[in-house]
């Protein structure tokens, strides 16, 4: 059976008269236990417990130091090409707008490499725009083997791929993958994806399980809130989640709290995610998957990224460009949305430090590359 | 006590309280945290070492007096274990080993079978070997027949501090094997580690409980001192434990020394 299918199982769970039936009491009964099931998620999730941030803050700070401590993995994104062939009316690669492409040549990379590397970043994470033609398997894998030179951990962010190109992006020396289901709404899922191959809805929802069947060590995934409902795409990412990790235990299965932001197509979200809704999804998929790495990305500010740290969040990104060459290769790229901490790793690093955390820049290494 | 020592790979070791270096908020304390808990093991995630990196390296932060005891936290099979022995030895590491292979992310529980492999081939290679495993007196007599040089039960599942979950496992373990049991994972509270001590372990690990303390100093001297106390308790020897109370006046005292 594969997560698609479970998903039908739940689909007259997830209405919002099942998330305004659970109470006070219900959400009591899931802070008390280990092990959470879909119904205390649900009631993590409601408005009920959107009246008790506090209790699920306290409980997901405790948990999050148990399993984690005051480490935080430190990561980059590195747009490679913004060529797209999908019309995803929320995206600032979006195939209708017009203007300047890039994509980089492998020297390019190279010096993009060369200035991320110079940071003391050792895990980045590689972005393309969903444009097979222009950026195939081939081009990732070639992209991969350059970088490899310079970090010990990579990580794609890729269109949806075949397992059989999974196990390619291993062999070319990629540790993991992050892919976004978008909204895990299929009716929204159409409005938000009018053409291009990402419309098959199908097909990007089993990716990660593909990914897995490949044997990718590190898969992330997610919603991207604002699209469709948040309480709803978020009970349907944790359920991926922990539907991987139970199909996959050797895997690590991480999530991402990516939320709106704007862009160069002007898109507004429909349903708009408040700094609330946010910290209610973290602290609800904290308490539903304690081992999993949550990660915020620079789509949020400072000040919340910050107050956000304790209650679960275990993975930031720094030091980020969201264009191609925006690290210095190039800046004609243009953005895929507006970074909202343009802030540095040093300083980010700094940040950290100075509240008591350990940036942590290396936390594997592909031994096929290890030569003793 | 001040001869009690005990013996690891023919090193003879003073402190019975092993460290670690994983989820401090800042590596800088490490070396206070080894000077108060009187350690002389501390073990480190080879994953986490960049030995690349000018700075900013846990290494640069662990004390030239302490016995490393480099981890292979991260493997997921025999093989990969293998792969980071192999590295930790050529980085300068020296041949002490902690095998973990966890290929279970949902509860981090170590797979016996692939230890006991990893164990074999590594000890064969000259490696002091200390597997991390679950307590289980098979597997543990299979390290033993592969060549391990201490066997590490877990006394409950990593980062919980749930204490000794399984400690009538780990009891049989030190009655029946031949080998230091030192007892890992699981130990949140100086009172766990002064019980398992108690029990006549050899030694304990502790890393999450002293790491995530709000004082990691003052716990890593609190961890000190209860393995201390609870060796001294195991080598002064328990009081017979009774099912009922022993009366000092008893009921049926006047029937001594009746000489009728």
């Amino acid at each position: 059976m594969s997560f698609a299918e479970v998903m039908g199982a739940y689909t007259g769970m997830i209405t919002s008269k099942a998330l305004q039936e659970r109470q006070r009491q219900d959400v009591i009964r899931a802070l008390s236990k280990d092990r959470l099931g879909p119904e205390d998620l649900l009631a993590l999730l409601s408005p009920a417990a959107g009246a008790m941030l506090e209790d699920l803050a306290r409980r997901a700070a405790e948990i999050t130091l148990r399993h984690f401590g005051r480490a935080v993995q430190l990561f980059t994104p590195l747009y490679v090409s913004d060529f797209c062939a999908n019309r995803c009316v929320y995206c600032g690669f979006n195939a209708d707008r017009n203007g300047p492409r890039r994509q980089l040549s492998l020297e390019e990379v190279r010096v993009e490499a060369e200035r991320i590397a110079a940071t003391g970043l050792r895990q980045v994470l590689v972005l393309t725009g969903d444009a097979r033609p222009k950026a195939p398997p081939e081009f990732l894998e070639q992209v991969l083997a350059v970088l490899r030179e310079f970090f010990p951990s990579l990580l794609l962010e890729v269109y949806a791929l075949t397992q059989g190109e999974y196990a390619r992006m291993i062999d070319a020396g990629a540790e993991g993958l992050v892919i976004y289901q978008e909204t895990y709404d299929p009716e929204q899922y159409d409005r938000m994806h009018p053409s291009g191959p990402k419309r098959d809805y199908a097909f990007r929802l089993d990716a990660p399980e593909r990914a897995c069947h490949a044997g990718m060590r590190w898969v992330g995934l997610s919603a991207l809130y604002g699209l469709g409902d948040w309480r709803t795409d978020a009970f349907c990412a944790a359920l991926h989640a922990r539907w991987l990790q139970d199909h996959f235990p050797g895997a690590e299965i991480s999530l991402s709290l990516p939320r709106m932001r704007p862009h160069a197509a002007g898109w507004q979200p429909e349903q708009p995610v408040s700094d609330r809704d946010l910290t209610q999804i973290l602290l609800a998929q904290r308490l539903f998957l304690p081992r999993a790495a949550i990660t915020l990305s620079t789509r949020e500010s400072p000040r919340l990224r910050e107050n956000l740290l304790p209650l679960g969040v275990t993975r930031l990104s720094a030091g980020v460009s969201t264009s191609v060459g925006g690290h210095g290769a190039d800046q004609s790229g243009t953005p895929q949305f507006e970074v909202a901490d343009d802030r540095s790793v040093s300083e980010i690093a700094a940040m950290l430090r100075e509240k008591g955390y350990q940036p942590v820049f290396k936390d594997w290494q592909p031994l096929d590359q290890v030569t003793p | 006590m001040g001869d009690d020592l005990f013996e690891i790979g023919g090193e003879r070791l003073g402190s019975r309280l092993f460290t670690g270096t994983g989820k401090y908020g800042d590596d800088a304390v490490i070396p206070d945290v080894c000077a108060a808990s009187g350690s002389e093991v501390i073990t480190v995630a080879l994953r986490r070492v960049d030995f690349q990196a000018a700075t900013g390296n846990v290494m640069e932060h662990i004390p030239k007096t302490m016995r490393l005891l480099p981890n292979t936290s991260g493997a997921r099979t025999a093989d990969e274990a293998v792969r980071i022995a192999r590295l930790a030895k050529a980085m300068g590491c020296g041949n002490w080993i902690k095998i973990e292979v966890i290929a279970d992310n949902n509860h981090l529980l170590p797979d016996g079978y692939a230890t006991v492999r990893a164990t074999g081939i590594l000890a064969a290679e000259g490696f002091v070997v200390l597997p991390y495993v679950n307590a289980d007196l098979y597997v543990a007599r299979d390290l033993v027949s592969a060549g391990a040089a201490a066997v590490m039960p877990l006394g409950a599942p990593i980062g919980t501090n749930r204490g000794l979950q399984t400690k009538e496992m780990i009891r049989i373990l030190i009655e029946e094997i031949d080998l230091p049991i030192i007892v890992d994972a699981g130990l949140g509270r100086p009172s766990h580690a002064c019980e398992a001590m108690e029990m006549g372990a050899d030694g304990v690990l502790v890393n999450t409980a002293i790491a995530t303390a709000a004082d990691p100093v003052s716990m890593a001297r609190a961890f000190g001192e209860a393995v201390r106390a609870g060796r001294r308790g195991f080598l002064a020897g328990h009081g017979a434990q009774r099912l009922k109370a022993d009366a000092s006046s008893p009921l049926t005292g006047f029937l001594e020394g009746d000489g009728s």
